[in-house]
């Protein structure tokens, strides 16, 4: 079990939770969601700057959450930075499966490296009560660029 | 205190009431569970887990129905329920007892039936800062059907209620208060002896959420001259799935009913019916049979050890806790008001509440962690969660302790 814990509470997750990358609020976002998690109430607004060609160009996030789900809204503002939507949302379905324990299927070759740098977070899997964490920033990023506003991890 | 139980004596016997608690004997992660999460639900022991399958396997028929012997047999057990109820509260009649699913919808109903009849566009409903959403929400839904204003008592930083505050915001228009008997996320203890004074001088009605307070206190309706009392069966160590609100009889009767269906009719015709007096008026269709039955078995065995030893035991385990919890770097308890019952709401700094959670889990500890269904109260405290342990009749000083070396291993882990 302490091994299940240490796996999901590896280094690189503990920096990104306490030191979260491109924690800010852009004054030129294009647009923005807030993700909810009603059952625990952990909330982040994510802002995205989506440039007339449909690619993003900056991501950032504020908010307050656990470890987990601080971590992956980081790792989230870096990888999807300078993808298009439709790549985020390819990248989402994929790092949901990632943290479910679903197959994967064939990872294409444009997402290997990104996949490859969120496979830290596959300890999630273990813990089903946190899938949500690990999932919040996602859905979040996921509302933004396609103009929802709000997601809910529920 | 009733003599002929002869099985828990004094001095306080944690050893014996552990082991009427099955689940206790569980290994959770290969370590002694340490159950501290029985503000949101406590254990259930022997005599009501044995009740209930001993009521499904020779004792059940669907209740007020069959003119048969075992129908007649549940009805009576059902029926029991109702009166055992009434007697643990010192209710007047067990017509005042009426069974709900849980606290919730005990509040709805008198939200519904009392708020939606008696109460109309300007009057006043007085609540606390430190409110459950189940005694926030109801009351806005109640705002938006019919245009009540909603006020709120605000909290020190201790968590004591501000009294002074009360009385400023008491005024002709109220006309009903609905407070906690026991915040489950600061544990303070309410005085509603005399919130029920001060509303009766200005003839507003009183609620008291019990979901806390029936666990840890005493609750005699008369003695507080209570107008509404909710409770729920799961937080006093019976079932879930049934809830009580204790009302006045004349004000129940006063009452339009709540759900239509059978049982609650006096007579049906496709032009007009007529609707039975309570509490049959508040109960259409099947209730929850088995349930009231475990439940009455979970008052005569609270009965058998005596709440107010409970209490006591909780309170001496609740100040050992604080102690040993305050004593840890970083952490914060939240809820340090005058008269505080057995929950420790507290942060880690650096840890996250939920992070808390997943790892003391594995050192076989459960706590819960979030906003405690009391956002508003977590607003005001700057918080967007908080880990709380809450304690019940059967958590032992080693409880804490496993606690305690628990979270000095998250922290481990977070360094």
């Amino acid at each position: 079990m302490d091994d299940m814990l240490r796996e999901l509470y590896q280094e690189v997750i503990l920096d990104h939770g306490k030191n979260p990358r491109n924690f800010r609020h852009p004054e030129d976002a294009t647009c923005k969601a807030d993700g909810n998690n009603p059952l625990c109430g952990d909330q982040l607004t994510v802002y995205a700057k989506v440039g007339d060609d449909q690619t993003i160009k900056d991501v950032a996030f504020e908010g307050r959450g656990c470890a987990i789900s601080l971590a992956s809204a980081s790792m989230m503002t870096e990888i999807a930075s300078g993808k298009s939507i439709s790549q985020v949302q390819n990248l989402f379905d994929l790092f949901h499966k990632l943290c479910t324990g679903e197959e994967e299927g064939m990872v294409p070759d444009e997402f290997a490296d990104d996949i490859e740098k969120l496979r830290v977070m596959s300890g999630v899997r273990q813990f089903p009560m946190r899938v949500k964490c690990a999932t919040l920033a996602w859905h979040a990023i996921h509302a933004a660029v396609t103009g929802e506003n709000n997601a809910s991890t529920e | 205190m009733d003599t002929t139980l002869p099985i828990h004596q004094n001095p306080y016997d944690i050893e014996s009431i552990r082991g009427d608690f099955p689940i206790l004997s569980e290994k959770i992660n290969g370590h002694p569970l340490a159950f501290l999460d029985s503000g949101a639900s406590p254990q259930k022991p022997e005599a009501v887990l044995q009740r209930m399958e001993h009521m499904y396997r020779h004792e059940y028929a669907n209740v007020h129905r069959g003119a048969y012997t075992l129908s007649q047999a549940a009805t009576d057990h059902y029926e029991n329920a109702r009166q055992t109820v009434a007697r643990y509260l010192n209710a007047a009649s067990d017509e005042e007892i009426i069974f709900t699913r849980n606290v919730t919808s005990s509040i709805n109903l008198v939200a519904h039936c009392y708020g939606r009849e008696f109460l109309k566009s300007g009057d006043e409903i007085i609540i606390t800062h430190m409110e459950h959403h189940a005694n926030i929400v109801p009351w806005q839904l109640l705002r938006e059907a019919v245009g009540i204003e909603l006020k709120v008592i605000p909290i020190d930083d201790a968590g004591n209620l501000m009294m002074d505050k009360f009385e400023e915001l008491l005024s002709p228009r109220t006309r009903l208060v609905s407070v906690t008997h026991i915040s489950n996320v600061l544990g303070t203890v309410l005085p509603v002896k005399e919130i029920i004074r001060l509303a009766h001088a200005h003839d507003a009605r009183v609620l008291i959420d019990g979901a806390q307070g029936i666990m840890h206190s005493r609750v005699d309706v008369q003695e507080l001259d209570v107008d509404f009392y909710g409770f729920t069966g799961h937080k006093l160590y019976g079932p879930s799935g049934i809830g009580v609100l204790y009302g006045k009889r004349d004000i129940l009767n006063s009452m339009p009913p709540y759900e239509g269906g059978g049982d609650m009719i006096d007579r049906v015709t496709f032009e007009k019916t007529t609707y039975r007096e309570t509490p049959a008026r508040f109960e259409a269709g099947t209730p929850a049979i088995v349930e009231a039955a475990g439940l009455a078995a979970a008052v005569e065995y609270v009965e058998s050890i005596g709440i107010e030893r409970i209490a006591a035991h909780e309170q001496s385990l609740l100040d050992y806790a604080t102690a040993r919890l305050s004593a840890i770097e970083g952490l914060r308890i939240y809820g340090e008001a005058e008269d505080k019952a057995g929950v420790v709401s507290f942060t880690i700094e650096g840890v996250h509440p939920h992070d808390i959670s997943t790892i003391i889990d594995s050192h076989g500890v459960a706590v819960r962690a979030g906003h405690h269904c009391a956002q508003p109260l977590m607003d005001r405290f700057d918080l967007a969660a908080t880990a709380r342990a809450s304690l019940g009749m059967y958590n032992n000083k080693s409880d804490i302790d496993q606690l305690v070396e628990a979270l000095e291993f998250a922290k481990d882990i977070f360094n």
